[in-house]
Order: structure tokens, then C-alpha cells, then sequence
């Protein structure tokens, strides 16, 4: 398993090369709710071998059995967040596709408020509530011509 | 013949380039006592001779892929005798040193153009295009060293094999054939508005005519980056096999930041050229666009980035990367923090006027752009800092983006209706009103269509989008005396907007899409959203370098057939590898998506797997992409005298 | 020229850049020693999972118990767990390392997803070093240990704590630099 680095010594090479996620209809839930929940589960776990797919992606026998995890969990009743912390207990918070919200993602998760604000903040001062003496000699003397 | 042009040939024309793009960049900036040198009318000249050199460089490495010369480590590596003709051409950028020498050529057919740029003798201008060309030329002679010490597509092999290793036969296919070249012609555009950005610095000189000078190069290479991304996206999209088309790999990122601030530099641009206010910050956005494309394109190759996509990692590559990277970027944001402060803007806006509503789109676009430059960097700057590995993917990008695009949607729908320096809300409203009323009668479909709720709401906007864009051409239009001279660039707005609302559209379609897999026998009927798929046959066929098994499936609807679907299995011997072909059915509705998978035997009864996808509005995300690109062109003042902007 | 308000704005993108810079070349720099890998994962220790009880390998010399999670926690001394195949080729590689080990350290083996002959064979051939060897054919108890492929490395100290996870071939370097020193309060 543990062939990734000459395996990624090939250029431009992309995973999934011979078989395709999920591609055993025995692998899915009879009921059809149920198993959509599980691929939206899925979807949110990160593939611990293929790295940036999610195990609903990745064809990586790994992935499928936490497919299979995922599934025979939702069948037993278990709730989503119980099975992301199922996972996340096992395999870190690496696991996750979307990180928790922590002290450590925090800027992570603040940061479309932070930008936002700062650039309202920001190009409001600039650009709307300039005083009209705040303009440089430059400006005005090139106002005059 | 033989013997002509060969690797040697290339390599020495690479040598040449680098000395060459040397002069360029040092010549225009030579002084003698306070007067351009001797030297710097020639900056052209080099610029052109630089262009020619590198494009015979790829001749070189391409002629020798035709004669399947493997004594040429790049192609020995990744050629083959049986690979064919097409693919052993556009194979030479599928590769991390001929993509790179695709990528210096292109920048330097750039600076030839540049060169090109007629400034009638008026002396800023002439000044601004030489130093322009100065800039061009050093950022050149840096990646021409890069591509000759570091990664030199040149290398010989000793002793040359017989054969090559073949190319991996995911990359054999037309669309990635293209894809590269557009993406990095998109990638390297924008280092004309960077160069030009730079020059107006040294100047301390940003005025309309500049905005005038760079508004088509901004235009192209947006309408290229586009291109490149749609195409890449639809590449994933009908090669990889699950029905995805975008997900958030730091490859892909790599290419959106700079779009987003690309898109964002051609708006501000706009105020530059209109009210000769927004300086610094368009200033700012066209240095921090090409750092973007340049950061992303080297960075991913440096292999700090965690990708699918992975290029060949060497670290002394990375180092080398990084200088350059310093020395460019940092170079170019220095001079930004000494010479931006004397930039002073004009005037101030009133909140209701067209630049206000481009102030708020570059304030959103910049968000995004913010927000996935974050995104990505976040893991390894953590794993960096405090040593923890976290993981930031497609479910964080979408939770956070989506939220973003909805306010940018909305003032997208009411910027055009706006004029300059001052609008009334009274007319804004009377304008609009015509659009606001089809966008609520477009909320019941889409919200009994779609599922997601989210979506639902994003296709509405959607609709607000092209209804009001189409409205406000209509008022240009008879407001205009000639329905084409005065409004070009506002039919390409219109058409840029109404690809974007095009592809979301398709985006927010693509959220109801369904999927099945089955295991069928031959003459199995399945159904999936109301749809009959019938798998008919399974043949096998050989094709040049590969055995294919074809399967046969017929779709219809209520009985009456509709499409007829090919999926296959490509088993390639060189290298050993089997990839599926998709077959797509394309309609204006959506896609007909099929897979075949592996077989299964189960004593005497054979079971074929499929995957059976029906994606609503899939292709309008591809074709929403290609109007935003055509809208982009046709902004275009092409064939104008566009350096002869009076300035008022 | 006076510093202005202005100045310290123009200054942002620049210091920003440079933080980033800087960032990516501790990285690169990192990354050449091997001390920073982006594809690692991490996971914080704690205690020993509850995995379903492994049975031995059958025809094996020397080690005749399986492992189960009792008698992980049980032990007085430290044990390096290490996940292994036959399948496998960095395993091969990284055998003659665990032997060398094996005097000083006790070794427990899990051969995952692996056929029990081949298993044995596999050791037959290429030492055997493990003092318990327990097969997990369906991978349910790598699962519990949060194993991403073979071979992979885990260190238990008594009391049945976690401390260690390597989830790579283990090499020279990463024995003497990082698995040497937690054991050196028992050596």
C-alpha cells in the first residue's frame, strides 16, 4: 500500500486509473434515503489514501471499507455526527473534509468575515468618506487644467 | 534532414534565449548621463529575437517526439513508438519540463507582442512600453534559467532505449490536449498588465491612457484563463468517470485564485479608465493577479501542496521556484509599497453610481479569492506552525464560497443598471423592475426542481443575472444610435454576465443530479429519474494502442428512444492500464452519463457494472464558461486605435 | 517623506508575501531533511482501541498467541506493533531493520489482509522477528488502529498508552531519531 512516493513520481498522475468508486451495486443501501445520507457522509471523509478524494471518490480498497463502515453504521441508526466521530476518532481530524471549528481553524472559518469586513472597512475610508481637502495638490491642480 | 534541428539544436536555442531575455530586461533600463543608452531602442528587437529563439526550442523537442528520439530523457520517459501521432505532439506538455517550456515560450510570443504595441511616438507611453518590456524581459530570462538548470526538457538518456515508456493514457485525450496551453496562455497573459503595472510604478504615472493600454490584455488573458478552466473542468468531468466536475484541489484553486482576482482587476480597471480613481488598487490587483498564476503554477510543482494532480517533486526545483518567486513577486510589491502611496486617487464615489457597484464586486471577488487562498494553504501552515495535520476540502469550500456568491450575484444584477458618478434610486428601481418581477416568477420552478435549497436560491439569482443584463443592453441599445460602434464593450459585459449566469445555472442543475450502479445482464432494462437504460450489447474492439470492450446501451423515455450510449474499457499495454471511456449524451437539458465498470461471472450468467448518471443542465456549465470567454473577447477594443485615448 | 497611514497600507501586501515566502521556505527546507512531509497524517495517542481478538498464525516458529487487546494493555514493557503483508514491498525492505530491533525490543506483528500460508511463507523467508503475530484478514482491527496501508508502526507503552505512530517503512533514521528516545526510560 505504502507505494506513493515512486508511485507519484510519474508525472500528472491522477488516481482513479483502473476501477471507479463504488463500483459494486452490493455495496449499496436498499433504501434509497439511506443511501444518499451515506454518500453525503462520505463525501465529507477524506480518502486516507488518495489523499484529496473523498472516500465516496477514491477506488482505494481502504475507502471502501470505511464506505462500508459508513454504511452498516447509518443501518444500525447512527447519526452523521456520530459517525464523523467515529472517524475522526480513529483516523484524526484529518479525516475530516471540512474541519471542525477549534482554535486552530478558527482563522480558518473567520476568515470570509474577517476579509469582508476588512475590505468594506477599508474601501469605505478610501473611497466614500473622503473629505474633499483630503485630496492631494496634485489632484486639484489637475482638476484645474 | 536528419540531422537538422535536433535536441542539441533546442538546447542551444534555450541557452540562447536566456541570454537574450537577459538583454531584454537589462537594455531599457540602461542610462547614459540621464538619457536612455544606445541600447534601449533595441529592447524590442531582443524581445522578438527571444520569442523566435524559444519557439525554435519547441520546435526542437517537438520534432525530436516525431522521430521518437529517445535518446532524449523527456521523451524516452514519456513517449512511445506506438503512441499516436496527435498524442506525441501534445504529449510534450504533459510533461513537468515540456510544460514549462511551453509555459517560457508563451510568455515570450507575450513580450513579442508587447513589442509590437504602437505608441506614436508619445514619449510616456514609448517610456511605460519599454520599461514594460524590461520587466518582461527579467521575468523571462528567470524562468528560461529555471527551465535550462532545473528542469532542462533537453537532457539526453545514455544508453537511449528502444522504446519509450508510453504516456499515461489518462492524458491521451483531446481535451487535455488543449487544456494546458490555454490555461497557461491564460496563467501568462496577465503578466502583461503585471509588467505594465510595474513600469507605471517606476513612472509614478498610473493614468486613463494605462487603463486605455492594458484593459485587452486583462480582457484576453481572463477570456483564455477561462477557457482553460472550463475546459480542465470539463475534462475531470468526462474523463475521471464519477460525474464530478470541480473539486477544490489545490490544483484547481491554483487556477481559480487568479481568476477571481483576474475578474476583479478587469472591473477596477474600468474606474481607472472612467473616473481615474481606484489607482492603487488596480495597481495592486494586476501585481497580485500574475503572483497568483505564478505562485500557483510553481507551488503545486514544489510539492508543498497536497494534490491529486501531482507533478514530479524535486526539491532543488522548489528551492529555485521560490527565489524566483521572491525575487518577482517580492520585487514587484516592494516597489508597490514605496511608489503606491504617491498614487493618489481623484475623486470619491456617491454609494449609488456603477463604481460603487465595482468597488463591491471587487470587495466580494476579493473575499473569495481570499477565502480560498486560505483554504488552501491553511493545512500545510498548520502542519507548519503547530504540527497537526488537518484536512480543508470540497464540503468547507462549498459551505463558504456559495454564501459569498449570493450578494455578488445580486450586485451584479443592479451594476449595469447604475450610471456613472451618480445614480437615483428611483430610475435604478423603475430599470430593474422588469427583471425583479421574472426573477420571482423564476422562484417556483427552481424551487420545486431543486432539492437543495441553496441551490435553489443561487439559480434564482442566476436568472436575476441574465434578465437584468439582458435588460440593461436593451436600454444601451436604445439609448445608442448604432446597435454595434458605441456599445461593444457593453454587448461583451452582457455576454459575460450571461455565461455566468449560464454556468450557475448548470451548477445549481448539477445539484439534482442522480446516479445508479447497477450489475446488468444483456437486455436488462434499468430505470433512473424516469428514464429507460437498456444495455444491448458488449463487443470488443482494438484501437492503436489499446483493446477496447464497447457496451451498447439505449436510453428512452416513455418508450420513445432518445440516446444511444458507448461507455468502454480501454485496456492500454504500454504503459499496462485500464481506463473507462464515458460516454456523455449531451442535450440542452442535461447529460446522459454512462460508465461500464468491471464484469461479473456468476457461473453460467455474465453481469456487466454500470454507472448510470442523469445530470440536469450539466453542459451549461461548460457552455456558461465559453460565453463568459467570448464575452470577454468581444469587450475586446480589437482593431481600435486604442493608444490614442485623449486624455481629457 | 514621512511615514504615513498610507505607507503602512501600501507595506501590507509586501509583508504579507513575505510572511507566506518565508512559510513555504521553512517548508522546502523541512522537506529536504524529511522532517516535513505533506502527505503525513497525524493522529494524537491515547490508549489502546478495542479491536476484535487476532488469531495466530498457523505452522509459524516461535510465535504461537495472537494478539488481543487485553494482553496489549496487560504487558510491563514496551511493544512496537507493527502492521505488515506479504503483499507488500517496503515490508521486505524494512524486515532486517525489525530484526535488529528484536533484542532490545518486543515486537508484535499484524499481518493485514493477508492469506495466512502466504503470511507465513512471507516470514518463513524473510526472518521473523515477532514475538506474537496476529492476522487481521478483513482490516476491521487496522480500522480501530487508524492504519492507512502497510507497513505502519505503532509504539505502546506499559499501561497500554500510544505514543508513537509511524506510518511508514521504518529506516535507520527514524529509529535512532525518533523511536530510540521514547524508549530510552526502559532500555
Amino acid at each position: 500500500m505504502r507505494f506513493s512516493h515512486s508511485f507519484f513520481l510519474t508525472v500528472l498522475l491522477l488516481s482513479p486509473a483502473t476501477s471507479y468508486a463504488v463500483d459494486d451495486p452490493k455495496e449499496l443501501l436498499p433504501n434509497p434515503q439511506q443511501e444518499q445520507e451515506a454518500e453525503q457522509i462520505g463525501q465529507q471523509l477524506r480518502c486516507l489514501v488518495c489523499q484529496n478524494e473523498s472516500i465516496e471518490e477514491s477506488s482505494a480498497p481502504l475507502a471502501r471499507d470505511l464506505r462500508k463502515i459508513v454504511r452498516q453504521q447509518l443501518t444500525q441508526g447512527r447519526q452523521k455526527s456520530d459517525i464523523l466521530a467515529w472517524m475522526s476518532h480513529r483516523y484524526g481530524n484529518f479525516i475530516q473534509l471540512k474541519p471542525v471549528f477549534n482554535g486552530e481553524t478558527a482563522l480558518l472559518w473567520l476568515m470570509p468575515f474577517l476579509a469582508l469586513g476588512s475590505a468594506c472597512a477599508l474601501s469605505y475610508r478610501l473611497w466614500f468618506k473622503r473629505p474633499m481637502q483630503a485630496r492631494s495638490p496634485q489632484d486639484t491642480a489637475l482638476k484645474k487644467d | 534532414m536528419m540531422d537538422f534541428f535536433g535536441p542539441e539544436e533546442g538546447h542551444y536555442a534555450l541557452a540562447l534565449a536566456c541570454v537574450l531575455a537577459l538583454f531584454q530586461g537589462i537594455a531599457p533600463f540602461l542610462k547614459r548621463q540621464g538619457r536612455p543608452s544606445f541600447f534601449s531602442p533595441l529592447t524590442p528587437g531582443f524581445a522578438w529575437a527571444h520569442a523566435l529563439a524559444l519557439l525554435l526550442a519547441f520546435m526542437c523537442l517537438m520534432l525530436a517526439a516525431l522521430r521518437d528520439d529517445f535518446s532524449v530523457q523527456n521523451i524516452a520517459e514519456n513517449s512511445a513508438l506506438a503512441k499516436p501521432l496527435f498524442y506525441k505532439i501534445t504529449g510534450i506538455w504533459g510533461n513537468h519540463e515540456g510544460s514549462i517550456l511551453l509555459w517560457i515560450v508563451l510568455l515570450g510570443l507575450c513580450s513579442a507582442c508587447v513589442s509590437f504595441i504602437h505608441t506614436r511616438h508619445q514619449n510616456t507611453l514609448s517610456r511605460l512600453k519599454r520599461h514594460a518590456l524590461g520587466v518582461l524581459g527579467l521575468i523571462s530570462a528567470g524562468f528560461d534559467l529555471f527551465c535550462l538548470l532545473t528542469s532542462n526538457p533537453f537532457a539526453r538518456l545514455f544508453p537511449m532505449p528502444a522504446d519509450g515508456m508510453g504516456m499515461n493514457p489518462l492524458l491521451q485525450d483531446p481535451g487535455l490536449a488543449v487544456h494546458p496551453p490555454l490555461l497557461y496562455a491564460g496563467y501568462v497573459g496577465f503578466v502583461v498588465p503585471f509588467a505594465f503595472a510595474i513600469a507605471a510604478l517606476i513612472d509614478g504615472q498610473l493614468t486613463r491612457l494605462w487603463a486605455t493600454l492594458v484593459r485587452p490584455w486583462v480582457l484576453v488573458a481572463w477570456a483564455l484563463l477561462t477557457c482553460g478552466i472550463a475546459l480542465g473542468s470539463w475534462w475531470s468531468y468526462y474523463v475521471l468517470g464519477w460525474g464530478g466536475y470541480w473539486f477544490w484541489d489545490p490544483v484547481e484553486n491554483a487556477s481559480l485564485i487568479p481568476w477571481l482576482s483576474g475578474t476583479a482587476l478587469l472591473h477596477s480597471i474600468l474606474v481607472v479608465e472612467k473616473r481615474q480613481s481606484l489607482r492603487i488598487w488596480t495597481a495592486l490587483l494586476a501585481l497580485a493577479t500574475f503572483s497568483f498564476s505564478l505562485s500557483g503554477t510553481f507551488l503545486v510543482r514544489s510539492g508543498i501542496l497536497n494534490s491529486v494532480h501531482s507533478f514530479a517533486n524535486d526539491p532543488t526545483r522548489g528551492v529555485f521556484i521560490l527565489t524566483l518567486l521572491a525575487l518577482v513577486v517580492g520585487g514587484a510589491l516592494t516597489l508597490f509599497a514605496w511608489r503606491a502611496p504617491s498614487l493618489h486617487d481623484e475623486s470619491s464615489f456617491t454609494p449609488l453610481s456603477r463604481e460603487s457597484a465595482l468597488v463591491l464586486n471587487t470587495l466580494f471577488l476579493c473575499t473569495l479569492c481570499a477565502v480560498v487562498l486560505t483554504g488552501t494553504l491553511y493545512p500545510p501552515f498548520i502542519q507548519l506552525l503547530l504540527g497537526h495535520t488537518l484536512s480543508v476540502g470540497k464540503p468547507f469550500f462549498d459551505s463558504t464560497t456559495i454564501p459569498l456568491t449570493i450578494p455578488l450575484l445580486i450586485a451584479m444584477g443592479i451594476g449595469p443598471a447604475l450610471p456613472w458618478l451618480h445614480g437615483s434610486l428611483r430610475t435604478t428601481c423603475k430599470r430593474l423592475y422588469p427583471a425583479f418581477l421574472c426573477t420571482c416568477a423564476a422562484c417556483i420552478p427552481a424551487f420545486v426542481f431543486l432539492p437543495d435549497r441553496m441551490a435553489a436560491l443561487c439559480a434564482v439569482l442566476a436568472v436575476w443575472v441574465i434578465y437584468s443584463s439582458v435588460l440593461a443592453l436593451f436600454h444601451q441599445l436604445r439609448v445608442a444610435t448604432h446597435p454595434f460602434r458605441p456599445s461593444r464593450k457593453i454587448w461583451g459585459m452582457t455576454l459575460a454576465h450571461i455565461g455566468v449566469g449560464v454556468a450557475i445555472l448548470g451548477l445549481c442543475g448539477m445539484s439534482a443530479a442522480h446516479h445508479t450502479i447497477v450489475a446488468s445482464r444483456l437486455g436488462e432494462h434499468q430505470s433512473l429519474d424516469g428514464l429507460d437504460w437498456q444495455l444491448v450489447s458488449v463487443t470488443d474492439h482494438p484501437g492503436p494502442n489499446y483493446d477496447a470492450r464497447v457496451a451498447e446501451l439505449r436510453v428512452s423515455r416513455h418508450g420513445h428512444p432518445i440516446a444511444q450510449l458507448h461507455p468502454a474499457l480501454r485496456v492500454f499495454s504500454h504503459p499496462h492500464q485500464t481506463i473507462s471511456q464515458v460516454a456523455i449524451r449531451s442535450f440542452l437539458t442535461g447529460d446522459l452519463y454512462a460508465v461500464l465498470g468491471s464484469t461479473e461471472h456468476e457461473g453460467q450468467e455474465t453481469r456487466y457494472i454500470l454507472r448510470l448518471h442523469h445530470n440536469p443542465l450539466a453542459p451549461w456549465i461548460w457552455l456558461g464558461g465559453l460565453i463568459m470567454a467570448g464575452g470577454g473577447l468581444m469587450a475586446c477594443p480589437f482593431g481600435r486605435k486604442r493608444t490614442q485615448g485623449t486624455p481629457s | 517623506m514621512t511615514l504615513t497611514r498610507r505607507h503602512i497600507l501600501a507595506a501590507l501586501p509586501l509583508t504579507g508575501a513575505a510572511a507566506l515566502g518565508l512559510g513555504f521556505q521553512h517548508i522546502l527546507s523541512s522537506m529536504r531533511t524529511g522532517q516535513f512531509d505533506p502527505r503525513a497524517i497525524r493522529t494524537s495517542g491515547g490508549t489502546v482501541p478495542q479491536f476484535p481478538p487476532l488469531s495466530p498464525l498457523p505452522g509459524l516458529q516461535g510465535a504461537i498467541e495472537g494478539i488481543e487487546c487485553t494482553s496489549l494493555t496487560q504487558q510491563n514493557k514496551p511493544i512496537l506493533l507493527n502492521f505488515w503483508a506479504s503483499w507488500c514491498i517496503p515490508c521486505v525492505t524494512e524486515l532486517p531493520l525489525l530484526s535488529a530491533l528484536a533484542p532490545s525490543l518486543t515486537l508484535w506483528g499484524i499481518a493485514y489482509k493477508d492469506r495466512p500460508e502466504r503470511a507465513s511463507a512471507f516470514l518463513a523467508r524473510n526472518g521473523q522477528p515477532f514475538e506474537r503475530v496476529g492476522q487481521d484478514k478483513d482490516g476491521s482491527a487496522a480500522i480501530e488502529w487508524g492504519i492507512t496501508g502497510v507497513p505502519e508502526s505503532i509504539l505502546i507503552l506499559p499501561g497500554g498508552h500510544v505514543v508513537w505512530h509511524h506510518r511508514a517503512a521504518l529506516t535507520h533514521e527514524v529509529i535512532t531519531h525518533d523511536l530510540l528516545p521514547l524508549l530510552r526510560p526502559f532500555l
